[in-house]
């Protein structure tokens, strides 16, 4: 019996399932605590209780906000030290250039630019500086910097200046965690670095959850391996999350769309999920998210993450309705105080979960302080509210309720699998061979991740020919997914 | 003359970004180099082309390259400033101010780069009032004023002079091998201009026009008003569609991004289509199967809700954008103009109807 355990640590509540092959047997839901490991500790007590199979678990999964947050609330971060190599290039452009002061005066230790990095064409751009990258890494022992990142310039196409940079350090101060760009993302030298500077500053961090999350398993009598969920829907295990906690940015989202695939059982599916602030949309295909092209910000900083493309509208149950002069609604809300401010729950603000009581479309707090509101007033607020969600999706065939949607978030984490994935420029290759090349390279990927070779699947295939480079530059991401191979 | 303050800095990035017509390259990371330079107390100044004597010299300047490059070979301001001090090498003579090669896109910031580290102004204007692909699709090329002398400076010192070339042609071809093999990024300085070239053929007040439309859109935002109906305010442009992106097919041939975006009506348009096509930069719109609105007007495809221009490098399947023209300057519809840059000129056997006549 294939039995996995999903938790979502989310900022109200700590959700956890179990499922046992693909039905879900037990949830639980608890309220979320400071500390994050009580809450899991306890939500993990409740679903033993529920279902004492749960300890006979697998693989547990957990989706946190926990290193977001610490991004966005600017707290439990670590000093960093970056080292940028590109010069002759870039000069003008240190790393930190673009974040906002607060959190780079918090986060920067030292800033050290040594020449290197490659060519689009995998030419080196200038030999690398080693001995500029000698003396920085004896400066960093020195001045007892614990956190490393290094970012070169074209290192997704060609590793080997930061890898040799790591080497130097790793060698110079042994004790200190390195952060190679190459790691974590595509081309775009800023967003890249700036992803191993956030992943340098949470390293500390990262080490010390992980293990509280691996306490509370155990202390839960549990034996399974434990994995975090990633923003693309799919798992790392702790090990690797210690190292690399910025993966796990954002993969609330992901779980949500995730699990409700799973729950609806589509592949293909617009997937509608309705929160307190606002209704966001987003688009299935092969049972993964459709991401985004564009750049991300974490806490005012830009990055090149892979985030699901979602469609935000500012419609949620504390949407607040206004009558006057015109009826709207939204995007203003009255988040989490809903339970005090609108109307059926003894406050004066009219919200759209008051329309939907009124309507009689739910059933919730107190009815009859609803019962004044003419019905052409609730009538055309839903009008209207259809018409948002209307815009919003199309060519819908069929809406589904799923089961158990309460805790879609946790049963997407723990249907998470492995992935790889691979984005490089090919020259003067079909666009057949250079999207083989590419598979075969995410395939490997996924494999070093724990993937079982036998299960891996593409998922997604991209390719753009570039403008103004020679030679038929083609520029070709593919991403692969497996199921976690199973413990030898 | 008078100083240049950071916000219109700001404003230039965004307005010059939706002038870029799709292409031209995001302004990002110029935008970036700009804010550390006022940072360090540099002001620059905007030069109206009245100012210049006519026996001034004009450095004219644009990144040449890979948009893609660029983003990990990062645009410094001391490359630019090389290839102007090249020419001025070459030449013998000192530039008196620098002008952007094209307002549309990353070019439209790069002689504040290059006037910083230099102290000398920029003309307010350019040579196409917008973005386009080619070496001869300005106004210069227009009015057969000479293509040459260029230079071209990467950022390891090594630099190129194309002291001659047989026409825009062939200074295209040659400045286009030079710059790919330092890397496919350079920073360029094009045929030096006299004051009276600029006065009499360069696309002036172009740089202001940038400037204003980036305003338009920051205040609209600031006010919770449409951004879009901002930007057709002050440019007195047309909205031609709006929906969202339902296909979107990219290819490239002779080093240039062609492609097609279709785009499926909302609102007004619903149960309309609209098909873009582009070379970098949009070209032609199709409404329902009918050429509805064609270069050189301009084609901006802009973000519904924030009013973010949107590259041909960044269209994507689902994206919601308002596609609007805006009136091109007067150079490009007389009847060389549209030779040099109408639908015939890109590819499209139409004959040129423009959607403000």
């Amino acid at each position: 019996m294939r039995r996995r355990i999903g938790i979502d640590v989310g900022g109200t509540n700590t959700d956890a399932v179990l499922l046992e092959e693909d039905a879900v047997v037990a949830t639980v839901k608890t309220p979320t605590t400071p500390d994050v490991t009580t809450g899991i500790t306890r939500a993990l007590a409740g679903l033993v209780e529920r279902a004492p199979a749960a300890r006979e678990a697998q693989a547990v999964m957990i989706g946190t906000t926990h290193f977001t947050n610490a991004v966005v609330q600017r707290r439990d971060l670590g000093r960093v030290a970056a080292v940028r190599i590109g010069l002759p290039s870039g000069a003008s452009l240190p790393p930190f250039v673009d974040w906002p002061e607060d959190l780079a005066d918090l986060v920067r230790a030292e800033v050290v630019m040594l020449e290197g990095g490659h060519e689009f064409d995998g030419r080196p751009l200038v030999p690398f500086d080693a001995r500029g990258m000698r003396a920085a890494a004896r400066r960093i022992r020195e001045t007892g910097i614990r956190s490393v990142a290094v970012a070169a310039v074209f290192s997704p196409l060609n590793a080997t200046c930061e890898e040799e940079a790591a080497a130097i350090l790793r060698d110079a101060c042994p004790d200190v965690a390195v952060t190679c760009s190459h790691r974590l993302g595509r081309i775009g030298l800023l967003e890249r670095e700036n992803a191993a500077l956030l992943n340098a500053c949470l390293i500390e961090l990262a080490r010390k959850t992980t293990r509280a999350f691996t306490e509370a398993l155990r202390g839960s009598g549990i034996a399974a391996p434990l994995y975090l969920t990633q923003n693309d829907g799919t798992v790392m295990l702790a090990e690797v999350a210690e190292t690399y906690p910025v993966y796990s940015f954002a993969s609330g989202p992901t779980n949500s769309m995730r699990g409700a695939a799973f729950l609806s059982k589509r592949d293909e599916a617009l997937v509608i999920d309705v929160g307190g602030t606002t209704t966001d949309i987003g688009s299935l295909r092969h049972g993964f998210p459709r991401e985004a092209n564009s750049v991300v910000e974490i806490g005012g900083v830009r990055t090149l993450f892979r985030m699901p493309d979602l469609l935000s509208l500012g419609l949620g149950g504390g949407t607040l309705v206004r009558r006057e002069p015109a009826l709207t609604i939204g995007p203003a809300s009255v988040g989490y105080r809903l339970t005090e401010q609108a109307l059926v729950f003894g406050g004066d603000v009219l919200t759209v979960t008051d329309v939907a009581v009124a309507a009689g479309l739910i059933d919730l707090g107190d009815r009859s302080r609803v019962a004044s509101l003419p019905g052409a007033l609730v009538d055309a607020a839903l009008t209207h509210i259809r018409a948002m969600i209307e815009e919003g999706v199309d060519r819908v065939s069929e809406v589904l309720n799923v089961p158990h949607q309460a805790v879609a978030n946790a049963v997407g984490a723990a249907i998470a699998q492995v992935s790889g994935e691979v984005d490089q420029i090919f020259q003067d290759l079909t666009r057949d061979e250079a999207i083989a090349r590419a598979r075969q390279a995410a395939e490997d990927k996924a494999v070093a991740a724990g993937a079982d070779r036998a299960t891996i699947n593409v998922v997604e295939v991209e390719d753009l020919p570039l403008a103004y480079l020679p030679g038929n530059s083609l520029r070709t991401r593919v991403r692969v997914v497996g199921e976690i191979a199973r413990q030898p | 003359m008078r100083p240049v303050t950071a916000e219109e800095i700001e404003s230039l990035a965004i307005g010059a970004w939706i002038l870029g017509t799709g292409g031209g390259g995001s302004p990002y990371l110029a935008l970036l180099n700009m804010r550390q330079l006022y940072k360090q107390g540099v002001v620059c100044r905007l030069m109206d082309a009245s100012e210049l004597a006519d026996d001034d010299l004009v450095a004219v300047v644009s990144n040449m390259g890979a948009p893609l490059v660029g983003q990990e070979r990062l645009t410094d301001p001391k490359t630019m400033a090389l290839a102007v001090t090249m020419m001025e090498e070459y030449l013998g003579r000192k530039f008196r101010a620098l002008m952007s090669l094209e307002i549309g896109g990353g070019n439209s910031i790069q002689p504040f780069m290059g006037a910083a580290m230099l102290d000398l102004p920029v003309i307010d204007g350019d040579c196409m009032g917008r973005a386009f692909p080619e070496a001869q699709m300005t106004s210069f090329a227009i009015h057969d004023l000479r293509m040459y002398p260029l230079t071209l400076a990467d950022v390891r010192d090594n630099a190129v002079v194309v002291a001659r070339a047989a026409s825009w042609k062939w200074m295209e071809r040659i400045s286009r091998k030079a710059c790919v093999e330092v890397g496919s990024i350079a920073s360029t300085c094009k045929a030096p201009r006299t004051g009276k070239e600029i006065k009499e053929c360069a696309i002036l007040g172009s740089t202001t026009k940038a400037i204003g439309i980036g305003r338009a859109v920051q205040a609209a935002r600031r006010a919770h008003r449409d951004p879009i109906d901002a930007v057709l305010d002050v440019t007195g442009g047309i909205k031609i569609f709006g929906g969202k992106i339902h296909d979107i097919a990219r290819r490239t041939t002779e080093g240039f991004l062609r492609g097609t975006a279709t785009i499926e009506g909302l609102d007004q348009f619903r149960g309309h289509a609209f098909k873009l096509a582009f070379q970098n930069e949009f070209a032609v719109g199709w409404l329902d199967g009918d050429p509805r609105v064609m270069t050189p007007d301009l084609i901006c495809v802009l973000d519904t809700v924030a009013g973010d221009a949107i590259g041909t490098e960044t269209l994507r399947y689902g994206q919601r954008v308002t596609v609007i023209a805006l009136p091109a300057p007067p150079i490009l519809l007389t009847p060389k103009g549209i030779e040099h840059v109408g639908p015939r000129a890109f590819g499209y056997d139409l004959d040129f109807r423009s959607v403000f006549a």
